[in-house]
């Protein structure tokens, strides 16, 4: 199988790890990815403020490109804002005869067109609907036995369009969670808004949410996910979310836990580009250390069901 | 370069008339339920409810509409446009508000926008968003002296693991001539 692989700007500077581990468990899996040529920003949710013509011809821009140079090969965006917009030109532009219309009049100015055939996947859509958990079982040499992941989802790959998720509450990253030999930790949390760029101008309003989010992976070892701006909200702020009720927990791309469990190494996985993962942290998660974690009773290893009482008890 | 290209985003009493009239379009249907506003994550902090906005925008109370800081407050999590009944596309009628409030142009205006003016800006002389030359922009464009100083912890984190670095040129300039073209139809429109 091979895609037209359109990283985005985050995953080439503050999300390096993420795409460092995307291309790394794509190739384990068989999977070739091959970039659009001369890709460009998508606008994120930034575009749309500003200019309504250029939310989408910022995204088009790429699809062209992929159309006309790539043979009809489906794009794998993994940023969830990438993902939105460049669907939002499928669903949108190419429905609207007098929109798209615009749209390729700004696209003609650098001498592109775009026509509307290319389809837009989602890096989870394509683990789980054209690879399959059962594939990515097969290939784990180094199961998460023992290791519970909080799925978080975010919000732009739910929604508003339903494609490959129950928006309210989804579940697609469960069978992958569950091939690599992890638990699921079961929250209400996964589609919840993370304040996304709301970070940046108004702080206190997106604290709130992070605290909240963090407050609720209560029992989890690590927080697992697909979007960029979410992991950065959820990690590089923990000190302050602490301060109003949250929890320090690590948060990690779903394709670093697949890593670990392919058996990649630090050179895939690329833990220690994690924000705030502490040297203690990446320690713990290097050697398996929730395996033998010691419980507050003072026994050593886990007993599954036992824990998961013990959990509900300090609840209660 | 032509003169119409080379003017920046201006208001245009035109184009000022063209979002108002898709907004009063995207949520004239509403029937006032309050679905949006019980589904918002950052409700707490708006000064109008996402409800109550969307009657203002059908009774056209512009001034009072431009005045909130609600819209500002949207951080695109679509939970409103998936539940409305209606089936009306209410995070894009809040980010049509903040191209509304950008074109009449009011401090706060750009004090809220300055970070999207700010990254647009950014994707038009990079091609791809740099996030430290962003970054420098958005401060300018606060005029905060204070404001850099809270993000230093993060900046020193992204600092030491390598994830700072001077603009990349390989883009540079490649999204200029689609740039000057919506700016052009976008006054005219």
């Amino acid at each position: 199988m091979k895609y037209a692989y359109y990283p985005g700007c985050s995953l080439s500077e503050s999300a390096k790890e993420f795409d460092v581990s995307v291309r790394a468990v794509m190739d384990r899996l068989g999977i070739e990815l091959s970039d659009i040529p001369d890709w460009t920003c998508c606008g994120a949710s930034a575009a749309e403020p500003v200019s309504r013509l250029m939310n989408y011809a910022l995204p088009a821009r790429n699809l062209a490109v992929a159309e006309k140079d790539m043979g009809g090969m489906d794009v794998l965006a993994p940023c969830s804002a990438c993902y939105l917009n460049l669907l939002k030109v499928n669903r949108e532009v190419v429905a609207d005869r007098h929109l798209h219309g615009r749209v390729n009049e700004v696209l003609a100015a650098s001498g592109l067109t775009y026509r509307g055939e290319v389809r837009v996947r989602h890096l989870l859509d394509v683990l789980l609907n054209d690879v399959g958990a059962a594939i990515v079982a097969q290939k784990v040499t180094d199961g998460l036995a023992g290791m519970k992941l909080a799925p978080y989802y975010g919000c732009q790959i739910l929604r508003p369009y339903r494609v490959f998720d129950d928006p309210g509450k989804p579940t697609s990253m469960e069978p992958i969670i569950t091939a690599l030999g992890a638990e699921v930790h079961e929250w209400d949390c996964g589609n919840r808004c993370c304040g996304a760029s709301l970070m940046v101008g108004h702080r206190d309003v997106a604290m709130r949410s992070v605290a909240a989010i963090l407050a609720e992976a209560e029992g989890a070892d690590a927080v697992v996910t697909v979007c960029p701006l979410c992991q950065m909200n959820l990690e590089a702020y923990q000190a302050q979310a602490v301060r109003m009720g949250g929890r320090r927990v690590p948060v990690l791309y779903l394709s670093q836990v697949m890593g670990m469990a392919l058996g990649l190494g630090e050179d895939g996985v690329q833990l220690g580009k994690n924000l705030t993962l502490t040297a203690g942290g990446r320690k713990r998660i290097t050697t398996r250390a929730w395996r033998t974690e010691v419980q507050p009773g003072g026994e050593a290893g886990r007993q599954e069901g036992e824990n998961n009482l013990n959990k509900g008890a300090s609840h209660v | 370069m032509s003169d119409v290209t080379s003017q920046t985003w201006t208001p245009a009493t035109d184009e000022y008339q063209a979002v108002l009239a898709g907004l009063r379009e995207t949520v004239g249907a509403c029937m006032q339920c309050g679905t949006c506003t019980a589904s918002c994550p950052n409700e707490f902090a708006m000064d109008i409810s996402p409800r109550r906005m969307w009657r203002m925008i059908q009774f056209g109370m512009l001034d009072e509409i431009l005045e909130s800081r609600t819209f500002w407050l949207c951080s695109s999590c679509y939970m409103c446009t998936l539940r409305c009944p209606r089936g009306l596309k209410l995070t894009s009628a809040m980010g049509a508000l903040k191209r509304l409030a950008r074109l009449d142009g009011s401090p706060r205006a750009r004090k809220n926008g300055a970070f999207y003016e700010a990254f647009m800006a950014d994707v038009e002389a990079n091609g791809r968003v740099q996030e430290a030359s962003m970054m420098n922009g958005y401060f300018l464009r606060r005029r905060d002296p204070t404001l850099p100083l809270s993000f230093i912890p993060l900046g020193l984190k992204m600092l030491s693991k390598g994830k700072l670095h001077l603009p990349s040129h390989a883009q540079r300039g490649r999204l200029g001539p689609m740039f000057a073209k919506a700016r052009q139809m976008e006054v005219g429109s």
